[in-house]
């Protein structure tokens, strides 16, 4: 780790382009090097300080930028999700955790190791390794803190609250187990990868020994079908299609409406960034798959394969929930997961996984499901829609939310800066 | 124990000892390596100091052990059940202390310490169980010592051919180094989980012992690892008393340790953290190699 703290000092001085010039012992000749060149003579030197996007690098997903990367990033096939408690005790110890972490994601992002290695066989790699030779996959990494992380005594942190940021309230029929509930930081790698998603918790954590420790985790995954060369909406394992109505993710007036934190909204450092709400929901597969089809639909609200709203042909037509039939009825039933989340009039943004971790020890049934993932500037959002759904939406009978939690994720990074910035500057 | 393929048991046996098994040709042996060390004496300067005063620590241990061996084999062979009982986690402490050594030698390592599980793990059944682990079954689950004394006599002449053999086992920087690591993941894998000490329950002195083992070496190292990365030397020295200050928590008046089957799963928990928190750190203590 010896290497990265290096890296930290020099970050800490933020040092002049005149005083980087000297250093590299360019001179004059040197002065036509851009800001993006001096990462590479550093590097020459020995030193990573500026580390940046490479954007030669295969299946890259940006790391710095205006907001953090995994949120509005096309949706990958893996996640890893990592909920971690601190054990640090103080400020500077967790701003220190953050700076060590943010050069070790972007070189994961951009497919490399997270260091160079020893030349001493006696040491263990620093990186772990199982990542090598695979290219960057789409890796995402997505840094959030929870609500628990403010009531930390030591950390001092408790005035930058943001007052959303609370345990989401109990809903109806939540089992909740404290095993897959809250976390002080949350860490969601998603790559077009399992096992680089699974890589960079895992280095992430290992750097971090002894000043975190995982509260839970859970993998997931999703398939997208391919029609006429274009990306499908994924399913779920109830075999629906997941995420038709998110907001256009490339539209920033959209995702300015629905995600983003706007100045002015809530604390400061959090303009830019959004809300993680992540629910562990488990799908009674074996209740599921002994309905009828049409009471799957109704159970939706939508058409299974093609996952039209009842009525209509395409995935894409209006939902139109108002539609009634000849003797007056709704077309799409009142109790339908559907209806009731439309009628909540409130927007999020979906990013959900499948999972499938075993059996339920007491039950002998899959333990499988969703990873339910949303985004959106305020956690109310989800809270009105999920009590719209409440006792009423009829796809209660088929599943279970086991666990849950809600961060405050950051906004983006800015090159020669670190994770969480903003937080730390207004101490 | 340290659970090993049968294949590399046999292997690590023929090339420390040719087949020897009594405690005099060993003496022979040792003496041998002995003058070949001084004249070899080739990477070895590295770290001498540290090195000797490694092994002079681990010499200690394990007469320590033969000593405490012997009177737990008394114990036995007079039929003194409760002597037995209370003579046997404190005697193995001696052994776990040193295990980075004491384990070099892949044919008295089981028959001093091998556990069932890991003999029918080889193939092996009962017939072929010997040393601590045979008399604690008779000791907690048959509460007897009676048919146990061949096993007794067998054990202290293992841990006296043990002690003789030591003295042959080139001690280097890296084995020192792995050995703290290896020490900590014996905890986290066998101990924390209650499955060394399966009848008598006394996994948390193997616990101690294993950590003071692991202890030693970073103190005798931390001059060294003080001068090349003093941020490492002062986490250590505070992982270390984390894990201490744990273990302090479940001490007995007498100086001893709860049974296992009194912790409950969030305390295992805790130590098996405290115990990964300390390994990590101390599998950087190489650093001072490069």
């Amino acid at each position: 780790m010896t290497e990265t703290n290096n890296d930290e000092k020099l970050l800490d001085k933020k040092f002049t382009r005149r005083q980087m010039l000297k250093m590299t012992g360019a001179g004059a000749a040197g002065i036509a090097i851009g800001a993006s060149g001096m990462g590479g003579i550093l590097k020459a030197f020995g030193k990573d300080v500026f580390l940046d996007d490479d954007h030669s690098a295969t299946n890259k997903v940006n790391f710095y930028g205006k907001h953090q990367s995994g949120i509005a990033t096309a949706v990958q096939t893996n996640i890893y999700f990592a909920s971690l408690n601190v054990l640090v005790k103080s400020k500077a110890e967790l701003q220190e955790l953050f700076k060590m972490w943010t050069p070790l994601a972007v070189r994961m992002m951009n497919g490399e190791t997270i260091g160079v290695e020893y030349k001493n066989g006696i040491l263990p790699p620093k990186d772990t390794g199982e990542a090598k030779g695979l290219d960057a996959r789409n890796l995402s990494i997505t840094f959030g803190v929870g609500p628990s992380l403010f009531e930390i005594k030591e950390l001092g942190l408790s005035s930058l609250k943001p007052a959303e940021l609370k345990d989401l309230p109990h809903f109806p029929k939540d089992q909740l187990e404290e095993a897959y509930t809250g976390g002080d930081i949350c860490i969601q790698a998603c790559a077009d990868d399992p096992q680089v998603a699974f890589h960079a918790v895992r280095n992430l954590i290992r750097a971090a020994s002894g000043k975190v420790s995982l509260k839970w985790s859970q993998a997931g995954f999703n398939s997208f079908p391919i029609e006429n060369g274009k990306k499908q909406t994924p399913r779920n394992l109830f075999a629906f299609k997941d995420g038709t109505e998110n907001p256009n993710s490339s539209s920033e007036s959209d995702m300015n409406k629905v995600v983003w934190v706007q100045s002015g909204d809530s604390k400061p450092w959090m303009t830019g960034g959004t809300y993680l709400v992540v629910r562990r929901i488990q799908l009674h597969l074996e209740t599921w798959d002994r309905t009828a089809l049409k009471e799957q639909e109704n159970t939706f609200g939508r058409h299974r394969d093609s996952g039209a709203p009842l009525g209509k042909k395409k995935e894409f037509d209006a939902m139109d929930i108002e539609r009634k039939d000849e003797n007056g009825n709704y077309i799409v039933p009142e109790t339908s997961h559907v209806f009731l989340a439309k009628k909540a009039k409130a927007r999020i943004m979906r990013r959900s996984y499948s999972y499938s971790s075993g059996i339920v020890d007491a039950t002998g049934a899959y333990d499988a499901g969703l990873v339910f993932i949303s985004f959106q500037k305020n956690p109310e959002q989800f809270i009105k829609i999920q009590n719209h759904l409440g006792r009423l939406d009829k796809l209660n009978e088929y599943i279970t939310h086991r666990g849950s939690g809600v961060f405050a994720c950051f906004p983006g990074i800015k090159k020669g800066s670190y994770i969480g910035e903003a937080l730390f500057n207004t101490l | 124990m340290k659970v090993k393929s049968l294949a590399a048991i046999l292997l690590a046996g023929s090339v420390v000892l040719t087949g020897c098994n009594s405690s005099d040709t060993a003496k022979k042996d040792a003496s041998k390596t002995k003058t070949e060390d001084t004249t070899g004496a080739k990477s070895s300067a590295v770290l001498q100091k540290e090195v000797n005063a490694y092994k002079d620590f681990a010499l200690e241990q394990l007469d320590k052990f033969t000593i405490e061996t012997e009177k737990f084999v008394k114990a036995v062979k007079s039929g003194d059940v409760a002597k037995a009982k209370e003579i046997y986690p404190t005697a193995r402490m001696y052994y776990e202390r040193s295990e980075p050594i004491a384990e070099r030698f892949g044919d008295l390592d089981p028959r001093i310490d091998a556990r069932l599980a890991d003999l029918k793990a080889e193939g092996q059944g009962e017939e072929d169980w010997t040393g601590y682990h045979k008399i604690e079954y008779g000791l907690w689950k048959e509460n007897t010592t009676k048919g146990y004394e061949k096993v007794a006599d067998k054990l202290l002449a293992d841990a006296k051919e043990l002690r003789a053999r030591v003295e042959t086992v080139e001690v280097t920087p890296d084995l020192m180094m792995t050995g703290a690591v290896d020490l900590l993941n014996e905890v986290s894998t066998s101990k924390i989980t209650g499955e060394e000490e399966i009848f008598s329950h006394t996994d948390l002195y193997d616990f101690k012992a294993n950590v003071e083992g692991a202890e030693k070496i970073f103190t005798t190292l931390e001059p060294q690892i003080k001068n090349k990365d003093p941020k490492l030397a002062n986490d250590l020295t505070e992982k270390f008393k984390a894990v201490n200050d744990l273990l302090a928590k479940y001490e007995t008046k007498d100086g001893g340790y709860v049974l296992y089957t009194k912790l409950t799963k969030e305390d295992t928990k805790a130590l098996a953290e405290a115990v990964n928190h300390l390994g990590e750190p101390l599998s950087q203590m190489g650093i001072i190699m490069e």
